[in-house]
């Protein structure tokens, strides 16, 4: 394809906190092009004062009252968790 | 029809049940037997339990015993497709991400499904995510489609389709964010409903894209899937997008709503890539239609075209973030080799996920980047609002949109390495997601070779009685669904 | 040269409520690691967010109590970015679409002297929104601990113009931020339990310029004297560099209050990005003027307004307006002991609150709200020592007692006897008789010495046992002494 897809795979692989092996920049570098350039038509959609959706059916105020509910026992709430020490969710240092 | 009880429906079973011909723990035995042996060949299910299966059987049989049985699906057993919350059951999304998640909570469609005394049955392959189109993006095994073991079931709900089909579990519920409960319907010859949005509860629905999917029922006919929308419709206070609407007795309106209707066909469905087999086997079912009396004109969706494109800029903008939450801190696949935290979020992420939901991520990080915002996302919100608008200019002259449900009937596994391609696949079923519609794929027929064909009507917001109701017009004199697969 | 700076602060206020601003996990602080979780604060898979109605609420009130426009609809929006303490790895806040725009906050900088009322401006805000809190990390040296208990708490954050030009200034808009906040109930604004935190933007340029100049930021402001601190030491720190020929580089610097220096955190420099969309899963808000009057009739009078109306209504000093005002409690016991003891009273009811009530407090360790000692006591007091019948030295003591006892100031002074003399004719039966016994003092206070007088004061307070008004002792003296010209 002929079209300039300004994508730089490696910052966006940053953002999204993806580790992807040299491989996958290559293979998803070209599908995603390939991607960007059919989604590239939506540039001849004339959109002039045209609303954007964000809900099929949008409502307001949708809410609560502020009422607290139990939640879980801290045993299950750590059921899950890959690892843990006292009574918290571990994970390797976090470097500042 | 069948004797055998797994493949009969939610009516004749709980009929039979009432008049204490059958117990629930005897169609749960059946069910799973049939489970056991055709599972091999399918592979619809990640897991499934039959000791917990059987003993809400027999808390069923308990309750009828008592003379308080709870309604139509009290001992039914109902899958579920492995994104959806049961407490204490898996629920993996079929990725490694979550293969040893087990949830501390009840999605609200299944508490629904638990007040109305169904059996939660088993895990359902699925797309990882439900990113797919043919539930061969599973991380732990791709389905095969009951009627055609070489191709898929369809995607990305390919597991619950498959299950019902081969007469693995009377119904099922699904997901559909572009047409992922339609689509494998289609393939597996099974009736599937994709609801208006709002009508069914997302909590407990892992997301892929938010403002796009719907749970939604599959069933062997239409009534069954009318006795499963009664049954997890309705509004949810823990789901802020879901509506306060009535809920009619879907069952009960099936035979009042007797048409005739105005039928819109719209050009755009019908064009390049359609196959003449399933082009025909519309087309029958149109002139059905037509000779029972309803109106069918030609209507125009001119944004058709555009669907592809916006559903992908914001199904994959939405699951960029959705699928942020998945980094091996609080639960999920936590890399080894992580050196510090930051490290572990690119490393879990990169062994958790397969190759479909990283490319997604990236496509959605990119459209949300800075810089690139207005001209992806924002427009595709703008094109968004008139597909929508096309829907439902299209209303004011018809009661309903026919439509094929997918281009071709079900392909072969392999078939599509292309991600372009797959998505394509798409094209008739996203833009009901886009316009927030009900939507349901009704079998219409089959291949030469014996792949079934489905055909799509498309319902006005919140008309699924009536949308149900001309699907079952046409089902009573063609009843596809109850041709069986060979197995 | 000469430099300005000029500063902007963000401010994140946690709002009281008893559920989390996306769930109904209970809110609070001080529990048991991860026990006020649940499967949304904790963003399991599959989980949804519904709104705070209270949290809204609190909103519009601080929106409508700084004078901020209330947006008719505003929305949210997710702002993404990967840290462990934020369990879905973005936050629910809101982006273009706040739901207050404008408004100020009135600051008083400090006065020439302790007594004298400083100058007051007004700073104004760009907007205040809402969002949501994050879980806690607690770093050790091979790992990391969190505990979500805190992810989720309903958070405000109020955003300044920059518009301030001095650690003083930036101090005193926060100090009276947090009383306004603290009056209207919104928050605590404790900041040693994070209720209140404060993020500073800082830059210097010469005197006179217009351009503003690079900008730093200045995060960990984590009380509110390390807000002064540290912003005085960024702006010394930048003007050095711009002295020594240097140029300011944008960053994020850390400040360590306890060593007063800080950090640049150049590691968290990754280029955010943070892909602001609007949240699918949640609709938006629509305010409309029934919702916002029912708000406004629950606004409280502002802390520099209540000043002003105390200084001009009640005619008290400036220092003890300064006493009273930081303390709500403190300003509504003395309002509600002046109803009480009378208008004309208001000074004295204002130094027994300001001097003695506050002493004992302290000294008991005790809260206003737990005080046996009401204002109907104060009133009571105010009015016997008015009435002559309760002396100075004795008031002092039954003050005391009726704060340990909570007994009224009159019982007390009936049931030990302490009630002044107030019947003139002992008063000058007495004084005729010490007048009569010391008839060279007589004649010493006629020729002009005053200080004689004191000679008859000893003998009338003995014949009265002490509870004479020395006052009335005063006055019975000269008038007699006159008298017998
Ligand atoms: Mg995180
Ligand atoms: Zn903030």
């Amino acid at each position: 394809m002929s079209h300039s897809i300004d994508l730089n795979i490696d910052h966006v692989a940053n953002l999204a906190r993806l580790a992807l092996t040299p491989e996958e920049k290559a293979q998803y570098a070209t599908q995603l092009t390939e991607i960007l350039s059919h989604i590239a038509k939506l540039k001849e959609v004339n959109v002039d004062g045209v609303e954007p959706t964000a809900h099929a059916f949008p409502l307001y105020n949708v809410w609560a009252e502020d009422v607290p509910v139990a939640g879980l026992p801290v045993d299950l709430a750590l059921r899950n968790a890959p690892a843990q020490r006292d009574q918290m969710f571990a994970v390797p240092k976090v470097v500042e | 029809m069948s004797s055998e009880p797994f493949f009969r429906s939610i009516g004749e079973l709980s009929a039979a049940l009432a008049r204490g011909e059958l117990s629930s723990v005897d169609l749960m035995r059946s069910v799973i037997a049939r489970t056991e042996a055709v599972e091999p060949k399918v592979r619809a299910f990640n897991s499934f339990d039959r000791e917990d299966a059987l003993a809400q059987a027999r808390s069923s049989d308990l309750r009828r015993a008592a003379g308080a049985s709870l309604g139509p699906l009290d001992g039914i057993p109902i899958g579920m497709k492995d994104v959806i919350a049961v407490a204490g059951q898996p629920l993996t999304a079929s990725s490694r991400m979550l293969a040893n998640f087990v949830s501390p909570y009840d999605a609200t469609v299944v508490k629904r499904l638990r007040a109305a005394g169904a059996i939660c049955w088993g895990r359902l392959n699925l797309d990882e995510f439900a990113m797919g189109s043919s539930t061969e993006n599973s991380a732990f095994q791709a389905t095969a489609n009951p009627y055609a073991l070489d191709c898929v079931p369809g995607g990305s709900s390919g597991g619950s389709a498959a299950a019902v089909a081969a007469g693995e579990a009377i119904a099922s519920l699904g997901s559909d964010t572009g047409g992922s409960i339609r689509q494998p319907a289609a393939f597996c010859n099974v009736v599937g409903l994709k609801p208006t949005y709002g009508l069914v509860s997302r909590y407990g629905l892992i997301a892929f894209a938010s403002s796009l999917d719907q749970i939604g029922p599959f069933a062997r006919s239409v009534e069954d899937v009318a006795i499963l929308l009664g049954a997890i419709a309705g509004h949810d206070p823990l789901d802020s997008t879901s509506f306060h609407t009535g809920i009619p007795d879907y069952r009960a309106e099936l035979d009042r709503r007797k048409g005739p209707w105005r039928l819109g066909i719209p050009k755009e469905y019908f064009g390049e890539g359609l196959d003449p087999e399933v082009a025909e086997a519309v087309q029958r079912a149109v002139a059905h239609y037509q000779k029972l009396g309803c109106e069918v004109k030609p209507v125009s969706l001119p944004h058709t075209e555009y669907g592809v494109g916006v559903y992908y800029i914001i199904a994959t903008a939405e699951c960029s973030s959705n699928l942020a939450r998945y980094d091996g801190v609080r639960y999920g696949h936590r890399s080894k080799e992580a050196k510090d935290a930051v490290d572990l979020y690119f490393r879990s992420r990169a062994e958790g996920f397969g190759s479909e939901v990283k490319r997604r991520i990236i496509l959605g990080t990119y459209v949300l980047s800075s810089g690139y915002y207005d001209a992806f996302y924002l427009r595709a919100q703008k094109v968004r609002t008139l597909i929508r608008n096309d829907f439902l200019a299209a209303y004011r002259e018809v009661d309903a949109i026919l439509t094929p449900t997918a281009p071709t009937p079900a392909f072969r596994r392999g078939a599509k390495a292309d991600p372009l391609a797959m998505y394509l696949c798409d094209v008739y079923t996203i833009g009901v997601n886009l316009a927030g519609l009900p939507a349901v794929s009704v079998p219409c027929g089959f291949s030469q070779d014996g792949r079934p064909i489905g055909m799509q009507l498309i319902g006005q917001p919140y008309g699924e009685a009536e949308l149900l109701g001309i699907a079952r017009a046409y089902e009573r004199d063609h009843p596809w669904a109850q041709k069986r697969p060979v197995l | 040269m000469n430099y300005e700076a000029v500063i902007g602060l963000e401010v994140h206020v946690q709002i009281k409520t008893r559920s989390k601003m996306f769930t109904r996990a209970p809110a609070g602080y001080g529990h048991d690691v991860n026990t006020l979780t649940d499967p949304v604060v904790l963003a399991l898979p599959g989980v949804l967010p519904v709104m705070n109605k209270a949290a809204l609420d609190a909103v519009v009130k601080a929106g409508l109590l700084l004078g901020c426009e209330i947006a008719p609809v505003c929305k949210w929006d997710r702002k993404n970015y990967f840290y462990p303490d934020s369990p879905k790895n973005y936050q629910i806040s809101q982006y273009d679409r706040p739901i207050c725009l404008g408004g100020a906050v009135e600051i008083e900088l400090p006065g020439p002297a302790r007594n004298i009322q400083g100058e007051h401006k007004r700073i104004p805000l760009t907007r205040i929104h809402l969002e949501e809190d994050v879980g806690k990390l607690n770093h050790g040296a091979l790992d990391s601990l969190i505990d979500y208990n805190r992810a989720g708490t309903p958070l405000m954050e109020i955003v300044s113009e920059p518009a301030m030009h001095s650690a003083e200034e930036a101090f005193a808009f926060l100090t009276s931020l947090r009383l306004a906040m603290i009056y209207a109930g919104i928050s605590d604004c404790d900041m040693e339990k994070g209720q209140l935190r404060c993020d500073a933007n800082i830059s210097v340029r010469p005197a006179g310029q217009t351009k503003l100049g690079t900008k730093v930021e200045l995060k960990n402001l984590n009380s509110i004297s390390f807000v002064r601190d540290g912003i005085a030491h960024e702006i010394r720190r930048q003007i050095g560099v711009v002295n020594a020929g240097g140029v300011i580089v944008q960053e994020t610097r850390d400040y360590d209050g306890l060593t007063g220096t800080s950090q640049s955190l150049r590691s968290k420099e990754m280029a955010h990005d943070y892909r602001y969309f609007p949240d699918p899963d949640l609709m938006p808000v629509k305010v409309d003027e029934a919702w916002k009057q029912r708000l406004q009739a629950t606004c409280p009078e502002l802390p520099f307004d209540k000043q002003r109306r105390f200084l001009s209504h009640y005619q008290i000093p400036y220092t003890i307006t300064s006493v009273l005002i930081p303390d709500q409690a403190l300003s509504n016991f003395f309002e509600e002991a002046v109803a009480l003891a009378g208008i004309q009273q208001a000074q004295v009811v204002g130094n027994w609150i300001a001097n003695d009530l506050l002493r004992e407090l302290g000294a008991a360790k005790r809260a206003l709200a737990d005080s046996l000692l009401r204002p109907v006591h104060v009133a009571e007091l105010v009015k016997l020592i008015e009435a002559g019948v309760l002396l100075m030295p004795a008031a002092r003591e039954v003050f005391a007692e009726m704060f340990a006892s909570g007994e009224l100031p009159g019982a007390i002074v009936d049931r030990r006897g302490l009630r002044a003399v107030t019947n003139e004719g002992d008063l000058e039966q007495w004084c005729r008789e010490a007048l009569a016994g010391n008839p060279k003092s007589v004649a010493d206070f006629k020729a002009g010495k005053e200080s004689a007088l004191n000679a008859f004061k000893g003998p009338v307070m003995k014949a009265a046992k002490g509870k004479a008004n020395p006052k009335l002792v005063d006055e019975t003296l000269r008038r007699l002494l006159a008298q017998s010209n």
